[in-house]
């Protein structure tokens, strides 16, 4: 299981940067099959042919095993397993936590981000840095440092203990470990816009009147809102597929910390035709998510 | 209304201006690039907040001061810089609402003046537009309208024509022109165009390397012989004095420049006549019976430019500068202090109103 734990984490954080890296695939995909060629190239001379056919490997890597679900569910009993009552619990707690994840997101990492886009001193350029660590931090290295921190013997679950609040292996742990790796996809995300925008319509609002916080309001938060839908729904994948911190931290009880990934997880140790019917459904949100993304950043596009 | 007094210490970049803006005055800011003039403005604005030894203040009230810094929000400030800055998620209408509302004005406030800018600068068509959707001179209209819907003390405008071709420029400067002329408001303009200081500024003070070079009425540091800058400003002469009836410039000893009208000229009023150096030619004695009016000028010094000599000669205390070879320097042997005729070219020569306290 500890094996397990990370080799699966780690899948989930591929899974996100795929969700990005599919949007580029996308366009390769119909470049490679030629027939949108013409319309679709950016510039003038086409790449040199063992660029396509690497590219379409790499493709298939990543589409392939999807695919693979698809052929190998058991379709006779899809209905059933889907909508047994361990997995509509376990899929209405992921639902339900990667909400809560994805509002506190916005909650906080909004604020970050306008800070570290403002400020580019030493202290901040370090704060931001560790900020963005979850990113590349194995999810249950994660998990672990969550329970150290919030455990019964972490260093503020001991005293929150004492006062009554117990966080450890409750739904609001598994909330907490999402949290801590969704939050700095929007951070990045949020940041990014804030960079790129600069602070040329804040100065203006500025000298119209408007103090700080009107100017947040109105024109910052308004300005960088594709970004922040953006980063809303990466953090909403990415605390959906959240494993090895939740199951570190939050552990893997029915009905209150076991959510989708964990649920598939169990099943599959038993069963793994078991897992598929729930596997595919995520496939499928995770399809939704990428597609929004895609078409919003299309939008994006051609409105700037 | 109060006078403007500023004593700006800037150390990057370097800044050191001491000067007073009159209450309803246009102040145009000349200079090369990079000598500071943008900055002057975002001191001015709060949004740079200069050295602690800065002081600035309008009137009784304290913008800047060893204990204070005023942010720009508290200033009664408007900036327009080159590019309108319009914001892309307001339609022109909130644009223009923007800084009213900022003032917490009551709705029915707010939507008179919107109504009112919007009509004196001829957006009203263009209300429900996002600025995606307009022209650069459309858009530059709204960010006029905008500035001036803020009702600021103090109006800088950062070179608002020099993003937009000349006959916008043209139509847009005349409309600021019209609105200046209220005189309710100190206004900063910088500027590199020669036509901007004579139509819109009444003083003009020229920057080089953060300092204040020249400062003054805008005519007398335009014309005067001794000025360094009005060569390099654009390189262009200006002749100031009456304007006739027709499109010509008297000064008061009667030496007259005939041209076309740039702008809206009235005749009896103060006007300038611009004009390149090349439309100028030197003789040494008047021609008998020429029909076209010429100048008995003095020179005053002869200096390369480019391949040819640019003759400055002093005309009844003004400078007019005339481009000619070296070949034609040669054959007249002009030196300072020859008497010489100088006859410019009437197709050559723009007439242009000058600023109301100019």
């Amino acid at each position: 299981m500890t094996v397990g734990g990370p080799r699966r984490a780690s899948g989930a954080t591929g899974n996100v940067t795929g969700a990005s890296g599919a949007t580029g695939n996308v366009t390769g995909a119909s470049r490679a099959t030629g027939n949108v060629t013409f319309r679709n190239r950016i510039s003038g001379l086409p790449a040199p042919w063992w660029v396509y056919l690497i590219a379409a490997v790499g493709v298939t890597v990543i589409v392939l095993p999807p695919l693979a679900l698809v052929l190998k569910t058991p379709w006779d009993t899809f209905i059933e397993q889907v909508t047994s009552q361990s997995s509509r619990d376990a899929l209405r707690l992921s639902l339900q936590t990667a909400a809560a994840t994805t509002v506190l997101c916005v909650l906080l990492g909004v604020p970050m981000a306008v800070v570290f886009s403002r400020h580019d001193g030493l202290l901040v350029r370090v704060i931001r840095s560790l900020v963005l660590l979850p990113l590349v931090l194995p999810p249950v290295v994660g998990g672990l440092a969550l329970l150290y921190t919030f455990g019964r013997l972490g260093i503020l679950g001991g005293p929150m203990r004492e006062a009554g609040i117990d966080i450890a292996f409750t739904t609001t742990a598994v909330i907490l470990a999402q949290t801590f790796v969704a939050l700095p996809f929007m951070v990045i995300s949020v940041e990014g816009a804030l960079r790129t925008a600069g602070t040329r319509y804040e100065d203006v609002a500025a000298t119209l009147g408007a103090s700080p916080t009107r100017v947040l309001w109105k024109v910052t938060v308004p300005l960088v809102a594709p970004s922040v839908l953006a980063g809303l729904v990466l953090s909403f994948a990415r605390a959906l597929g959240e494993f090895g911190a939740t199951i570190t931290f939050a552990g893997n009880a029915p009905g209150v910390t076991q959510t989708a990934p964990l649920a598939i997880y169990v099943a599959a140790i038993d069963d793994p035709q078991q897992a598929i019917p729930m596997s595919l459904l995520l496939v499928l949100i995770s399809l939704i998510v990428v597609v929004g993304v895609h078409s919003r950043r299309r939008r994006g596009v051609s409105r700037g | 209304m109060a006078d403007l007094v500023v004593d700006i210490q800037n150390t990057v970049p370097p800044l050191r201006i001491e000067n007073r803006f009159a209450a309803g005055s246009t102040t145009a800011v000349v200079g090369p690039n990079g000598s500071g003039k943008t900055t002057l403005l975002r001191v001015l604005a709060g949004l740079v907040p200069g050295d602690d030894d800065s002081r600035i203040a309008l009137g009784d009230q304290v913008f800047r001061d060893r204990t204070t810094v005023v942010p720009a929000y508290r200033r009664g400030v408007a900036m327009l810089s080159q590019d309108a800055g319009l914001f892309p998620h307001l339609s022109v209408r909130s644009n223009v609402a923007f800084a009213p509302s900022a003032q917490h004005l009551s709705r029915a406030e707010v939507t008179s003046r919107v109504d009112r800018w919007m009509a004196a600068t001829g957006i009203a068509e263009l209300a429900d537009r996002k600025p995606g959707q307009l022209s650069g001179g459309q858009a530059q209209r709204v960010a006029i309208a905008r500035a001036l819907a803020a009702q600021p003390r103090i109006l800088l405008l950062d070179e608002p024509f020099r993003a937009l071709d000349v006959d916008v420029a043209g139509r847009l400067r005349a409309l600021l022109r019209t609105i200046l002329a209220d005189r309710s408001r100190i206004t900063v303009m910088v500027t590199h165009d020669l036509v901007d200081a004579v139509t819109l500024a009444d003083e003009i003070l020229v920057i080089e390397s953060g300092r204040v070079a020249e400062s003054g009425p805008t005519t007398d540091v335009l014309t005067s012989p001794a000025s360094r800058f009005t060569a390099t400003l654009s390189g262009l002469n200006l002749f100031v004095g009456t304007a006739d009836e027709t499109a010509g410039v008297c000064d008061d000893a009667g030496h007259r420049v005939g041209g076309t009208a740039g702008g809206a000229v009235t005749p009896g009023e103060r006007a300038a006549a611009a004009f390149s150096p090349r439309a100028v030619a030197i003789y040494l004695h008047a021609a008998a019976g020429s029909p076209r009016t010429m100048l008995p000028g003095t020179v005053v010094d002869v200096a390369p430019r480019g391949e040819h000599a640019l003759v400055r000669c002093d005309v009844g205390g003004q400078s007019v500068a005339a481009e000619v070879t070296w070949a034609a320097v040669a054959d007249l042997a002009l030196t300072a202090g020859l008497a010489v005729e100088l006859v410019v070219k009437a197709a050559d020569v723009r007439v242009y109103g000058l600023a109301a306290g100019a």
